[in-house]
């Protein structure tokens, strides 16, 4: 026996990768001697982050709440109007154009009637963040109990089972990885959602603290806060990642998700 | 009076846009006496499902009546079991709670479902051993191979001990020799329980094999125009499919399914 430890490459990986693009940004920006102020190397983002950090903190705080404030409202929003159009075809009819049309807007061109609305502040980042996020959620919740195979309907209607009893034994537990599925999704727009708001109406989080810095030049922590939404982005969606196959593990029998 | 009466029942599908809607079947005259075990089998798209549909009151005839167990039809019929060719099972169950899943609907078991769930525990497992499936409940259905799930999905049919079973296909998606097996299954659950059964089928052998009497059924709009009976004597041997006493049922039914299709 040589060989007693071998690495594990698909665990390595994701961490390889991500070193080399830093190696490799790093490297570009010394061989081609580019400027600071156009695209400044790893090592002073991470100086600008050191420098600010108890205000990147704060303002990442802000934003991981107001994320997570405009998801859970997706959440609860989502999964009854979702259950609410996937109860009929008729209902399903009716107001899918509307969710199209809906989800079609721009959501940069709502947030300007939100803060007529409600005022610069958390309020529209928390709100633009809903709206962006649910349909997903709705349209997948729809889909799961839309798509009930229509022998097990006929099985449990023969026996005289009320919609009722076939949507609480047979849809909305088939729905499930639906559901599940769409938070990975749902979280990721939530988030594109808030910075957004902040980014246009707001005194604080990780969006105004990008374009404070953009308007002193201090494009090193432009950029420290594009990091610090990239890994705050990660953090979520692998904890939905995680959360969607431990609650639904009868649907990822495949292995591919193990 | 039979066990299902259906008579001269015409059904035809709500019109779907512009075209006509679908006559499935028409003119249909069918009985089944309490106990027996009928087969219809019958040229594709003749309307066999729609035949599962108004007898386990799921669909009803745009004319005609369909009686079971002595009343009129207007609603489900709650004391049919199915069984399909997808054994559509909910893989977020165990195998076991699957089967158990018509006595948390029908009543009366519904009401005492919880109060007898070891009881019905009991009912599953006693069951699943029947049709060979002894100590598979703990397991997820997409653990079982095909033909067990077709298993399981009988038990499932059965669980309420049903009157009437309906069997729509239930072994096209099986390979040859757990067809075989499967027949034998349903042949000694049918002589021990004597439940009221009406299989739909595209396979005459398999027709033969296991009826009492084989309905012919037209091309749409379908109906009946053979009525054999198979006087083979039971109990029924496998081997028997290869008599010649078998072959020769099988032949006529084949040339009566051809004069259907012209």
């Amino acid at each position: 026996m040589t060989k007693t430890r071998s690495i594990d490459w698909i665990k390595a990986a994701p961490w390889l990768a991500t070193i080399g693009l830093f190696v490799i940004w790093e490297l570009a920006c010394l061989v081609f001697q580019i400027p600071w102020f156009i695209l400044p190397a790893p090592t002073r983002v991470a100086y600008a982050a050191w420098e600010f950090g108890p205000a990147l903190w704060n303002n990442s705080l802000q934003t991981l709440w107001t994320t997570l404030s405009g998801f859970a409202l997706a959440i609860v929003f989502g999964l009854f109007l979702g259950l609410f159009i996937g109860w009929d075809r008729r209902i399903y009819a009716a107001l899918y154009p509307l969710m199209i049309g809906f989800n079609s807007i721009p959501k940069v061109a709502v947030v300007p009637i939100l803060v007529l609305w409600f005022g610069t502040g958390w309020i529209p980042a928390v709100l633009t963040a809903f709206l962006i996020s649910f349909f997903p959620i709705v349209v997948n919740v729809a889909t799961g109990l839309a798509t009930i195979e229509p022998e097990m309907e006929d099985v449990l209607r023969a026996l005289g089972a009320k919609k009722l009893d076939i949507m609480t034994k047979v849809g909305i537990p088939r729905s499930m990885p639906y559901f599940f599925g769409s938070l990975k999704v749902a979280i990721t727009l939530a988030f594109i959602g808030s910075v957004l708001s902040e980014t246009i109406a707001a005194n604080s989080g990780v969006g105004h603290m990008m374009l404070t810095a953009q308007s002193n030049f201090e494009v090193p922590l432009v950029f420290a806060c594009l990091i610090a939404l990239a890994i705050e982005g990660i953090g979520m969606y692998a904890i939905m990642s995680w959360v969607e196959v431990r609650m639904t593990g009868w649907a990822h029998r495949s292995g591919f998700n193990r | 009076m039979s066990f299902v009466e259906i008579e001269n029942v015409s059904l035809r599908y709500k019109p779907q846009g512009d075209e006509e809607g679908t006559l499935a079947v028409e003119d249909l005259n069918l009985s089944v006496e309490k106990g027996s075990f009928v087969a219809v089998v019958g040229p594709s798209g003749c309307g066999k499902s729609s035949l599962m549909k108004l007898a386990t009151g799921l669909n009803f005839p745009t004319s005609g009546k369909v009686t079971v167990a002595g009343q009129d039809v207007h609603g489900p019929v709650s004391i049919t079991g199915m069984a399909f060719q997808n054994p559509v099972m909910l893989p977020w169950r165990l195998t076991r709670d699957n089967i158990m899943l018509p006595l948390e609907v029908v009543e009366p078991h519904r009401r005492t479902f919880r109060r007898d769930k070891a009881a019905n525990r009991e009912r599953v497992d006693a069951l699943l051993a029947s049709v060979g499936l002894e100590g598979q409940g703990s397991k997820y259905p997409w653990q079982l191979s095909g033909g067990m799930q077709q298993r399981a999905s009988l038990c499932r049919a059965l669980i309420h001990e049903p009157e009437l079973l309906m069997l729509d296909e239930p072994f096209g998606a099986l390979d040859a020799f757990t067809r075989e097996e499967l027949w034998q299954v349903i042949r000694d659950l049918h002589a021990e329980r004597k439940f009221t059964t009406i299989l739909v089928t595209h396979d005459l052998r398999e027709a033969v094999f296991l009826a009492d009497k084989v309905f012919v059924m037209s091309a749409r709009p379908g109906r009946v125009i053979v009525e054999r009976d198979v006087d083979l004597p039971r109990p029924r041997d496998i081997d028997l499919t290869y008599e010649k006493s078998f072959g020769d049922i099988v032949q006529e039914l084949r040339s009566h399914i051809a004069k259907a299709r012209e």
